[in-house]
């Protein structure tokens, strides 16, 4: 009864793994040369490339960037629509709608947002008498511009989370914490915020393989550019394998990111309760 | 004094919900809009549908509809038969090695299939899946989520009943099909709304297995309409995004006390 679906896990997944690390140690065959084991060649030469350098340096900010402001977001999100706020709904809906659109569509909506000129900003800015920026077309802006859209798009998906574990702290905790004379600000910060903790290691652990897989929108609003300013590692991974073709590389960097992913599946297994997660 | 914070706080929420949603309410009163009215915010110039008529002879969206309609069901029927039964070997029988079949299983939460996509280009191409559905469907169809959804769900299942329904006569197919899958309908409800809205959603793995409008998925299709390079202007890809998001975005509003429960159950995506 498991075959079919280890027989598809093996195709799709565990023989793909051990193919990549394959092809990661061979050189790129041509007509005339080829492919021959090169060892960790291909490993040295992605480190010697200073493009990848700076690729991983722009995921490093993406992942700076995203993970702790979309948990802030998403918190300050679940404390707000979990209170008694008038139009409690409407700001559910509204937090939560991003999350069903496809990144494609988010980043089309972002585009206008962004256009230098007649773009909403540069309209607003103008108001204020700024100067128009090319947000998307400048290196200093454009991985700025990406991250803001990825923190609107996974920040009210992160809410849900944080919105269930509300739900299950009991509230006689906040009527014992009232009799205390503690304020909301003491309650919050004392007892909500030390209960949501394992929702919060959770939501960085998501946050984490977001900032690997969440790239689509660079196809619509950069394409990695200008001069590589916005590029990210995944969206370097699909460039160097079908539009320069170079699929040993290609391998090699993709071994490096699942080895990434591999830590962070480890230090889940190792440091994160799992009970409190999988009921 | 905490009269007035209670005002700022909910002040503040509320401003956060409305620049939240703003992206999507500007691009819907754009698409109605002629572009030159909608560049000069000019608030009450008229209503116009030109727009969606220009964006829907662009580009055979038909196709594309009908394309990610497919394919989310090509993947849901899989995803449905394959997590079903490794959920269920998983979850009551006994074989040799499960334990580390489980975690070998679990693992696939991290090899993420959008890392592995040169080597699982090659494979589509060759089983000879490239530039169709099922191989755009195919490399999700064993979702280790499913897999373990499904196992924690059977898990709960009396063994009683499956004893009882042994009694009675029913073969193992028999009791997975007519005690434990009725019993789990909340998770598959639950699993199916999470995969229909990632599957419609996704872009980069159909980007890179299909070819033609035949097969190409809305997401695909909808970058390549609004490619900047085919200098289609902005109503017109507002149009465009709005048709394609219509669908999920309705179904969503319509649904969505069970859109927010599915997430919250199916915990991970």
């Amino acid at each position: 009864m498991l075959s079919p679906a280890a027989l598809l896990l093996t195709t799709f997944a565990f023989y793909p793994s051990i193919a990549t690390l394959w092809a990661s140690v061979f050189s790129r065959g041509t007509r005339r040369k080829p492919s021959k084991f090169i060892g960790g060649e291909n490993y040295s030469d992605l480190f010697a490339d200073p493009t990848f350098l700076l690729v991983v340096k722009n995921n490093l900010i993406y992942a700076a960037a995203t993970i702790p402001v979309s948990i802030i977001i998403a918190l300050s999100m679940a404390l707000w629509a979990n209170s008694k706020l008038p139009a409690r709904g409407f700001i559910r809906t509204a937090y939560f709608t991003p999350t069903v659109l496809p990144m494609i569509a988010a980043a089309n909506l972002w585009l206008f947002f962004y256009t230098p000129g007649f773009g909403v900003l540069d309209q607003i800015g103008s108001l204020f008498g700024f100067q128009s920026v090319n947000w998307l077309g400048q290196p200093e802006t454009a991985l700025w511009a990406v991250i803001i859209v990825t923190i609107w798009k996974e920040a009210g998906f992160f809410m849900i989370f944080y919105l269930a574990a509300l739900q299950t702290i009991p509230p006689d905790l906040k009527e014992a914490s009232d009799i205390e004379g503690a304020g909301r600000w003491t309650y919050t910060r004392r007892i909500v915020l030390p209960l949501l903790m394992p929702t919060t290691l959770f939501i960085m652990v998501n946050a984490m393989i977001n900032s690997v897989k969440l790239i689509d929108h660079l196809f619509i609003l950069t394409k990695g550019g200008p001069s590589d300013a916005s590029k990210l590692i995944l969206y370097y991974i699909w460039e160097m394998a079908f539009a320069f073709f170079d699929a040993p590389h290609a391998a090699a960097l993709t071994i490096l990111v699942l080895a990434v992913l591999a830590t962070v599946a480890a230090i889940q297994f190792l440091f994160i309760d799992r009970r409190t997660h999988y009921q | 004094m905490t009269r007035f914070y209670a005002k700022i706080e909910a002040a503040g929420a509320i401003l956060l919900a409305l620049i939240w949603i703003s992206p999507l309410v500007y691009a819907f009163w754009a698409a109605f809009h002629s572009t030159s009215d909608a560049v000069n915010f000019t608030l009450f110039s008229p209503w116009t549908l030109e727009n969606f008529r220009v964006a829907w002879d662009g580009a055979p969206w038909i196709r594309y509809f009908l394309n990610t309609f497919m394919l989310v069901t090509v993947v849901l029927i899989g995803q449905f038969i394959l997590t079903t039964l490794a959920g269920f070997s998983f979850a009551k029988l006994d074989f040799p090695g499960k334990d580390f079949v489980f975690i070998l299983v679990l693992m696939q939460l991290f090899i993420l299939p959008e890392v592995l996509i040169v080597e699982n280009y090659a494979m589509v191409s060759r089983l000879g899946l490239f530039d169709s559905i099922l191989g755009v469907g195919m490399p999700y169809m064993a979702s280790a989520f499913g897999i373990f959804l499904m196992r924690q769900s059977f898990k709960s299942v009396p063994i009683e009943l499956h004893e009882a329904a042994q009694v009675e006569g029913c073969g193992i197919f028999g009791i997975l099909w007519k005690v434990y899958v009725p019993l789990a309908r909340p998770t598959y409800i639950a699993y199916a709304l999470v995969s229909v809205s990632t599957h419609w959603n996704n872009f980069l793995w159909p980007l890179i297995v299909t070819n033609s409008p035949d097969t190409r998925p809305l997401t695909v299709g909808l970058s390549i309409f609004a490619a900047p390079e085919n200098g289609v202007d902005i109503s017109i890809i507002s149009a465009a995004t709005m048709m394609s998001v219509a669908p999920l975005l309705v179904a969503f509003l319509l649904f969505q006390r069970h859109f927010v429960q599915a997430f919250l159950r199916a915990g991970i995506k």
